[in-house]
């Protein structure tokens, strides 16, 4: 667990010393105050489009800050050559995979925060009102669906070449299943067969990564909270699939040449 | 070859360029200008024809809006919601909708279909009557749709319904100078709309209480509605006899009972519950009749 820990503790580091979430933190701050500044009919109570807007680009955000940091740690450590010397030490594989896992999970999970602190003080800014447990929902159920993206990128950069590719191939993936995974089922009942079976298949198998997504609109539109067991469903659902993706990876890590 | 003749020369030759250059830029940047007035404005000319297409979904966002989130997508069962509620309930737009509105959704498809459920609006609701939390005290939410009304006007502006929709909402904010302000922009856009004008006329009737502005503008509505070809009149009955009805009470509250009985008349003749407008003409009619009998005299027999 030490050395699972002192791993994460290196891919924070790095994080912060990268210019990816400040970039992206400046950004989204910066289009919600230009937004902000639009007079509609004189009116400043008006916040709905605000936060729907900023919501949509801190989950954009969170995406980007997720695959790109997650996608480049193996490759960067193999190119760099440190990956032997790092194994050479008293350090498995698994606990390294594992140590990069919680490393980008932790590091997203402090980038969330700073996003989700801005989009409370930018609502609460029009609404006067703080939905405290409303906000913690959306932001814990967005870092649970964050470890699935993580878990995928990982077992990405150990399957693809490049990590320009997995990540490509990554956010194509996760943007598809944010789109349309929801309604895979209704597609498929008005195709043929086999395609129909394949297309059900695939909605079984696929991570539901929409439905936290689409839980934007509860925040959004000041829906009451969510029954707490379904919040705790909904993330053991998701830890299950960034699990099986985890195992997967160290799998595939086991069997791979390190140089 | 570096004499300073030579730099003199390609000096001029530079301006000379620059010159012909300028001149040439000129009349296209005119063009330019005068195309980007005539469309009205800077979306026109970016998307052209497509920012009608940007200014319907964002009509749709603005019910959705309405509805707190609870809207079907294209997978879904749209019956319900084929006219816009929002516009539907300002009256003066002719609904489409049928089915059950509160039940889009159909049953649960499966397992993952009803958890997902528990995480997306999952009930009907309108702005005006509460939203989410039925609290009536909130209903001034309603104001929540009107940046995507007013993105869709700047996106097509010779939609008429988001001018009509969005002066409704803004009057029902007590908004009167901004929705006085919006309709004069859509009279502007579409100097033919009998739908603006209509809408103008219940502004000065019932915010401004303007009788005399509101008749006005309900007769020239009128004029227009009239100019229109037969089928185009069929096909909006409904708007005829809102501004008929209008002016016909517009009429009777200022005393002018026969005028009244015309417009209620002439809207009975669009209206699908004639009926109903019947009752009217005969309460104006004993109005009428109690008028000019003669007084009843106390005189003991």
């Amino acid at each position: 667990m030490k050395n699972i820990f002192a791993v994460a503790g290196v891919v924070i580091k790095e994080l912060y010393r990268r210019k990816d979430f400040y970039v992206l933190f400046i950004l989204t701050v910066l289009i919600c105050l230009i937004m902000a500044s639009v007079n509609i009919f004189n009116d400043k109570q008006i916040v709905r489009y605000l936060k729907e807007i900023c919501l949509l680009l801190i989950w954009f955000s969170s995406l980007v800050i997720a695959i790109t940091t997650t996608a480049r740690q193996i490759p960067a450590e193999r190119e760099q050559r440190t990956l032997l010397p790092l194994l050479a030490k008293p350090l498995t594989r698994t606990q390294l995979i594992f140590g990069k896992f919680l490393g980008c999970w932790l590091a997203c999970g402090l980038v969330l925060v700073c996003f989700y602190i801005f989009f409370g003080a930018l609502a609460a800014s029009r609404e006067h009102a703080w939905p405290l447990l409303n906000y913690f929902q959306a932001a814990f159920l967005h870092w649970m669906t964050l470890s699935v993206v993580i878990a995928l990128s990982l077992l990405g950069s150990l399957v693809f070449a490049a990590p320009s590719s997995n990540s490509t191939i990554c956010f194509v993936i996760v943007a598809t299943i944010m789109c349309v995974g929801r309604y895979l089922d209704t597609i498929a009942v008005t195709m043929a067969e086999p395609f129909r079976s394949i297309l059900y298949v695939f909605y079984f198998a696929i991570p539901h990564v929409e439905i936290p997504f689409e839980m934007r609109n509860l925040i959004v539109h000041d829906w009451p909270l969510i029954e707490w067991k379904f919040i705790g469903l909904d993330a053991l659902y998701l830890l299950a699939y960034a699990a099986a993706f985890l195992v997967a990876a160290c799998l595939v890590f086991r069997r791979k040449p390190v140089n | 070859m570096n004499s300073p003749r030579t730099f003199f020369l390609l000096l001029l030759a530079l301006l000379v360029f620059c010159f012909g250059f300028a001149a040439d830029l000129q009349p296209r940047f005119q063009a330019l200008e005068n195309s980007r007035h005539q469309s009205g404005n800077f979306f026109n000319l970016l998307l052209g024809d497509s920012s009608k297409m940007f200014a319907n979904s964002f009509f749709v966002k603005a019910d959705e809006y309405y509805h707190s989130g609870y809207y079907p997508t294209i997978f879904d069962n749209n019956e319900a919601f084929e006219t816009p509620h929002m516009a539907e309930d300002t009256g003066a737009v002719d609904s489409k909708n049928h089915g059950d509105e509160a039940s889009f959704m159909g049953p649960p498809r499966d397992w993952i279909d009803a958890f997902g459920r528990h995480f997306i609006p999952n009930r009907h609701t309108h702005l005006d009557e509460g939203g989410p939390t039925d609290d009536l005290s909130t209903s001034d939410k309603v104001e929540e749709i009107l940046p995507w009304l007013k993105l869709s006007a700047e996106l097509d502006p010779d939609n008429i319904q988001t001018y009509t929709v969005t002066a409704y909402w803004l009057r029902r904010m007590h908004k009167d100078k901004e929705a006085n302000r919006v309709l004069l922009e859509g009279l502007w856009n579409n100097p033919d709309s009998y739908e603006i004008l209509f809408e103008l006329g219940r502004l000065y009737y019932e915010s401004y209480h303007d009788t005399v502005r509101a008749r006005n503008v309900w007769e020239q509505a009128v004029r227009k509605y009239l100019a229109l070809d037969q089928q185009t009149q069929k096909d909006n009955k409904l708007i005829f006899e809102q501004i008929t009805t209008h002016l016909g009470q517009l009429e009777q509250d200022a005393g002018n009972l026969p005028q009244a009985m015309n417009w209620f008349h002439a809207a009975q003749k669009a209206s699908e519950t004639p009926g109903l407008i019947q009752q009217q003409i005969d309460a104006i009619q004993k109005k009428i009749a109690a008028q000019t009998s003669p007084a009843p005299t106390n005189s003991i027999p």
